[in-house]
């Protein structure tokens, strides 16, 4: 789509930012990454009322042009950095009208750059409601730019702001704020002759923020390192010189054209909701209830929706059956292909769920109580106060938790997040656990009350929390953080949640998934599917053959003949000769090549283990009931008459698939959110480890 | 005299900084010299603390907080 005029959305954090973007575009929008970093770009079109299209760019919410960490480094790139295709035509700057002083800093900062900028004044309702009296008129002509009162979450004003945008100047006619020259004379004057420009705040900028631009060449970032040492310029004294004169100039700005009356309404009303929100006790009670209550729905509210999802894929799954012709591609395309899409859909309600609660807990303000409530103890073990929504969330399901790992704006605690979520117990791990439970642990209760059963998979669930914390905690020393670890954060006022954001974040999180982690999904399982479909030279040829004989089809049902026959294609198939290949491997935790094979084809997703061991010991009737594979699989005797599966190699199965990083959907999502594939190897490799570990102790300690 | 040792609702006004660095996101975050803070609540488990500057709440570590110094 081209765009007549590009426009940049810019604006402090909690100002309704992505409110006005959603109004602006509508659901004509689409998220990807600024090149090269792992910020995240929205961009959606509008259409004036000139007849033109303007792009809009949601750039990340800062508090000023100075980054505080790497989201916000990318505001000034984008608005300073020549033929990229993202340099901005006009720049529209959100300002809370119930914070104006606050919010106008990065306006002047904005307008010092000499873009054209209009001003979005947003929540003028909220600010009206609270007694603040603005003169509009005067404050636009004091600023010399545009000011256009919106109320994004009632959608009024849209429209004006969407004139404003059409009849907007193309050239900068905003007032000078600050003496911008007398922050570093002679460098600002030596530094806009080298790189030739006449912008003296650019200069300066870039001065203080060379070394992270992508634009200038290191001979450029050089010499103006060069500059600065000759003219014994200090990155931070000039930082707090100008921000003194900006508030200064802003505080002049106000001092006729604001009226605020001593204590804001909303402030009060706010008040009263965090005596209780944060309340010593009732905190923590409420804070865990909400917890449990995410936790519960998403478990419950996705379980229909999943099964409903797998059940037209495996409706679609026939019915293309019974169309094409059989044949190889038939079978690509059936078992690889829409299989791997199957796995892939199946995340979508899950994802909705969490990112629905996210969403709200963000858009009502409530995050950043627990960001405040929990930074205590967290901070310990080298995570953030919002690691904690990952980590349940992790739960259900590690992919969306890793996703919404996005809200920690820290880089370090948002990695040790990422690098530990997978490790909670997740519920694509219960059905491998409940069958080996269910296999070992006798189902008896011991002091009355706790089931033996029960206490197993209690167990299991409490291992997995203290692993990540130990984990957490590792590496907390062994990451170097890039940034100096700040908290200094605002808690905004209360306020309810907008329901078409809500939806918005449901949808994009969800198309995000399917698009980019699908991708990786999907190629895993054509290549499982290619290993335990295929065998090396005739061997399927020759089972075939083999059963073919009279003495078997004679003697043996057509159902169970087909069970074997499957069964012995699995064992010879190239899954089956990769189990042979590492049975040496995994002979020192207790498991046997068969094992192997349910460990391969279970990488694309742990709940195939049942499957897969429901294949190998040809399970008679319907394979999906736990109680048929069970059986089968207490029946399995190794060679030398045992019991293939004892007490020490169920737990020793448990262990692995407690630790191991059985899940391409979590690899795909930690590469898609780190934009790096060392970080997806990292875990990989850490959690194999640790898995082969524990399963080689626990074996050994119970053998 | 520094922030950290105000008790909640006790006012006092900002007189200079400790440490250069946290003093520039201090004071783009409104908190500046001459500018009226309040202590208005305290996290449950005694850090951070919650403090009411330039018409918003902001919220900061203990340490952070020792590194203003009120008049």
């Amino acid at each position: 789509m081209k765009a007549d005029i590009r426009v940049a959305l810019i604006g402090n954090p909690n100002t309704g930012k992505s409110t006005l973007f959603n109004a602006l575009t509508g659901l004509n929008q689409k998220i990807g990454n600024f090149p090269g970093v792992t910020v995240e770009k929205k961009t959606g079109y509008s259409q004036l009322p000139d007849g033109r299209k303007a792009e809009i760019i949601d750039l990340p919410g800062t508090y000023s042009l100075y980054p505080k960490s790497k989201d916000e480094s990318i505001v000034f790139s984008v608005l300073a950095e020549k033929g990229t295709g993202l340099t901005p035509d006009l720049v529209v700057v959100i300002l809370d009208a119930t914070n104006l002083k606050r919010n106008l800093l990065l306006y002047t900062q904005v307008a010092d750059l000499k873009i054209p900028v209009i001003i979005a004044l947003n929540m003028i309702d909220l600010a009206k409601k609270s007694g603040i009296i603005i003169d509009i008129n005067l404050l636009a002509k004091k600023l010399g730019v545009p000011v256009v009162p919106v109320s994004a979450r009632k959608l009024e004003g849209i429209a004006e702001l969407k004139i404003a945008i059409s009849f907007a100047n193309k050239f900068a006619l905003q007032q000078e704020s600050i003496d911008v020259n007398a922050i570093a004379p002679e460098l600002i004057e030596s530094i806009s002759r080298e790189i030739k420009t006449n912008n003296p705040y650019f200069a300066l900028q870039l001065a203080h923020q060379h070394e992270n631009i992508a634009f200038l060449t290191p001979a450029e970032s050089d010499r103006i390192e060069e500059l600065e040492k000759e003219h014994s310029f200090h990155s931070q004294k000039a930082q707090a010189t100008e921000t003194i004169a900006r508030y200064s100039y802003i505080n002049d700005v106000l001092y006729d054209t604001v009226k605020t009356p001593v204590t804001a309404h909303d402030e009060t009303h706010s008040n009263k909701i965090d005596k209780i929100l944060t309340h010593k006790v009732f905190g923590f009670i409420i804070f865990l209830g909400i917890l449990m209550f995410m936790f519960q729905s998403i478990f419950a509210w996705s379980a229909y929706p999943m099964s409903l999802i797998e059940e037209l894929f495996v409706w679609i799954q026939g019915a293309l059956r019974n169309i094409l012709p059989v044949g190889p591609l038939t079978g690509l395309l059936i078992d690889g292909v829409v299989a791997g899409l199957s796995g892939v859909m199946v995340f979508i309600p899950q994802i909705a769920i969490l990112f629905a609660f996210i969403s709200i807990l963000e858009d009502t303000g409530y995050m950043s109580r627990v960001t405040f409530m929990m930074d205590k103890i967290m901070r310990k073990v080298g995570l953030n106060g919002k690691s904690v929504v990952p980590l349940i969330g992790g739960f259900a399901c590690a992919v969306p938790s890793i996703m919404s790992t996005r809200t920690i704006e820290n880089w370090k605690d948002r990695m040790i997040t990422i690098m530990v979520t997978p490790l909670v117990t997740c519920s694509a791990r219960l059905p491998v656990y409940t069958l080996l439970i269910a296999l070992v642990v006798p189902n008896r209760n011991v002091w009355w009350l706790f089931n033996l059963q029960g206490l197993a998979l209690t167990g299991m669930y409490l291992l997995s929390l203290v692993s990540a914390i130990v984990v957490a905690y590792v590496m907390k020393y062994i990451l170097k953080s890039r940034e100096r670890g700040y908290f200094i954060m605002e808690l905004p006022v209360y306020r309810m949640p907008r329901w078409n954001n809500v939806l918005f974040s449901m949808y994009e999180r969800a198309k995000t998934f399917v698009l980019e982690a699908g991708k990786v999904i999907i190629a895993v399982s054509i290549i499982l599917w290619v290993l335990s479909s295929y065998a090396p030279s005739d061997r399927f040829e020759k089972i075939e053959q083999k059963y073919q004989q009279p003495q078997y089809t004679k003697t043996i049902k057509p159902d169970e003949l087909n069970r074997i026959v499957s069964s012995e294609k699995l064992e010879n198939s190239y899954a089956g000769v990769l189990g042979h290949v590492i049975e040496p491997v995994i002979k020192p935790l207790g498991f046997d090549w068969k094992i192997g094979i349910a460990l391969i084809t279970s990488f694309a997703a742990r709940e195939v283990f049942v499957g897969t061991m429901a294949t190998i010991y040809s399970v008679d009737g319907d394979a999906t009931r736990i109680e048929s594979v069970q059986e089968k699989m207490r029946n399995a005797k190794n060679p030398h008459g045992q019991p293939v599966f004892s007490l020490a190699v169920a737990f020793s199965l448990m262990m692995f698939y407690a630790f191991a990083m059985q899940c391409a959907s979590t690899v795909a999502v930690v590469y898609r959110e780190t934009k790096d594939w060392r970080w997806p190897a990292a875990q990989f490799a850490y959690m194999t480890v640790l898995a082969y570990a524990a399963a080689f102790i626990s074996y050994n300690l119970l053998k | 005299m520094t922030l950290s040792q105000l008790e909640i609702g006790e006012i006092g006004i900002v007189k200079e900084f400790t440490d250069l660095e946290m003093s520039v996101k201090l004071m783009e975050m409104g908190c500046l010299p001459g500018e009226e803070v309040r202590v208005s609540r305290i996290a449950p488990l005694g850090d951070p603390i919650a403090i009411h500057v330039s018409g918003y709440q902001l919220s900061l570590r203990k340490f952070e907080a020792s590194t203003i110094i009120l008049h």
